[in-house]
């Protein structure tokens, strides 16, 4: 455990010394209520990043979502995801069950815990600047009314380690934190998707 | 005196301005805000703190002399090439290259400072690093905006490890008469420069009425730059005794370094126009990133190594 604990702080401290990683808190503060943080996703270490910028506090209560395919691999990704940042795994795709991937976040979440999502479902490697959102965090939104979900912009991750490569570059990463919603009563789904993904599109710098 | 005896007491002048800039900051505080938060004070306080950070950063490389100045400098010039290229439109397109970048041509242009070879130092960048990274590029058959990406890059490298490696690379130069004195031409470039940027903004702020250029960078005024440039180049004829120069030669290369810094930060101000934003980082309090407060040592470093380079080699 002390050892977690210590290798803990030990990937943090790499993941924000690389990135040279900040934080612009414009929506909310740093507090310590239950939320489901949601963000863009463009790199593998998208989540270690997220997860790496908060609070130490806090970060004790948050777990990054991540694919089990990729994250459940026997080895150093395993040990990353089960013992350092403890990740909640989850099967993607291929389940027959629309809901079921979404269980295991409820349960976290029912304990007590802060969620990381990433609601594109996947990486996204195109020029597009945010995917279409799969309706999985709706279906959690559903299960979970009383959490607070809060939109993370995060700039320039794909540039510190795009697809296929394994040399990182050490540039800056800026996470820009929105205003929490909640699902409003009746909410339809394509209607909340929207929502959500506009206010976490709205966070994006208008750069380029 | 001896070298390190100048430079002792170089620092302590160092040391003693900052510290009437610190008595002076406090007061403005507690008479002009009276402790209560004011944008523009707190923000000369802001940069006061920054200048002790940096003048004892400086002071502990100087301490380990040639070996602690040029990782001190490859350290800046690694923040610096960060800053510029999180700003700059780069696409996967580019990974090799900006890798190399970082990780090769950055190491290898101050371990050519390292073992002084001019030969390479002077042209590993523009030569070498301009043909090969737009290759690397040009591999990963990405032609997207290709000719602003390799331009970008190569801009980056120019900017922030061949100008600023020129800092350090003026311990390479075997000036005759001057031998073991070298630390005192960096101690002379960065002070008459750095002096120029801070009174540049002391006139401006007290004086400053008409805008020189209002498009590019609105807190640079005429009064300002006369004020700043003539009393930084004031200082700078009065170091002639730490350097290998007369009086006379001492102000006129002031002179010439002074207002290329100026130009250097106009520059640099037009590329942060130009992106949208105000500053290239924020790792140095009140200041803004590395890039804020070295702009105008980019432009002048290159200029001032091959002024003494020429004349004095």
């Amino acid at each position: 455990m002390i050892i977690d604990a210590l290798g803990g702080r030990v990937l943090c401290g790499f993941v924000k010394a690389l990135t040279g990683a900040r934080v612009r808190w414009l929506g909310c503060p740093p507090a310590a209520t239950q939320r489901v943080y949601y963000a863009n996703h463009t790199s593998h270490g998208d989540f270690a990043l997220l997860w790496a910028c908060l609070p130490p506090d806090l970060r004790s209560r948050t777990r990054p979502v991540a694919g089990a395919d990729y994250w459940g691999e026997p080895g150093i990704r395993s040990y990353i995801a089960n013992h350092l940042i403890r990740a909640v795994l989850i099967e993607r795709g291929g389940g027959s069950h629309a809901e079921s991937p979404i269980r295991p976040m409820i349960v976290a979440i029912e304990s007590g815990d802060s969620l990381i999502v990433f609601p594109e479902g996947t990486r996204n490697m195109t020029d597009e600047p945010l995917l279409p959102f799969k309706s999985g965090i709706y279906h959690l939104a559903q299960a979970c009314p009383q959490v607070d979900f809060v939109p993370v912009w995060i700039e320039n991750s794909r540039r510190v380690m795009p697809k296929g490569r394994f040399v990182p570059i050490p540039l800056l990463c800026t996470l820009s934190v929105g205003a929490p919603l909640r699902p409003e009563a009746d909410e339809a789904k394509a209607a909340f998707l929207e929502r959500t993904r506009n206010a976490l599109l709205a966070l994006m710098p208008p750069l380029q | 005196m001896t070298a390190p005896q100048e430079t002792f007491a170089i620092f302590a002048g160092i040391g003693a301005t900052l510290l009437l800039a610190s008595v002076i900051g406090f007061l403005l505080k507690k008479r002009g805000a009276h402790g209560q938060p004011h944008g523009a004070i707190d923000n000369l306080n802001a940069r006061i703190r920054a200048w002790w950070v940096m003048v004892l950063v400086i002071g502990l490389a100087f301490v380990f002399g040639k070996a602690g100045v040029i990782v001190l400098f490859l350290f800046v010039s690694f923040f610096a090439l960060r800053e510029f290229m999180s700003l700059t439109y780069t696409r996967r397109g580019d990974h090799d290259a900006l890798a190399t970048s970082f990780f090769i041509v950055l190491p290898l242009q101050y371990w050519s400072v390292w073992i002084g070879w001019y030969g390479l130092y002077s042209i590993f960048i523009p030569v070498y690093a301009f043909l090969v990274l737009p290759i690397l590029s040009a591999l990963s058959g990405d032609t997207m905006r290709f000719l602003e990406r390799a331009a970008k890059v190569q801009w980056g490298l120019m900017v922030c490890v061949f100008c600023i490696s020129h800092v350090p690379a003026l311990l390479t130069l075997d000036i005759p008469g001057f031998e073991g004195r070298n630390l005192l031409l960096i101690v002379f470039l960065v002070l008459v420069v750095q002096s120029s940027d801070v009174l540049q903004y002391i006139w401006g702020k007290l004086f400053g009425r008409h805008n020189i250029a209002p498009d590019v960078s609105p807190s640079k005024t005429l009064e300002g730059l006369i004020g700043g440039v003539a009393s930084a180049t004031a200082i700078g004829a009065a170091l002639w005794w730490i350097t290998p120069f007369k009086p006379w030669q001492s102000a006129l290369i002031a002179l010439a370094i002074n207002v290329m810094g100026f130009l250097g930060g106009l520059v640099m101000s037009a590329i942060k126009r130009d992106r949208g934003v105000k500053d290239w980082g924020d790792m140095i309090e009140g200041h803004g990133g590395m890039l804020d407060r070295l702009d105008s040592v980019v432009f002048a470093a290159p200029v001032f190594f091959h002024i003494t380079r020429y004349w004095w080699t």
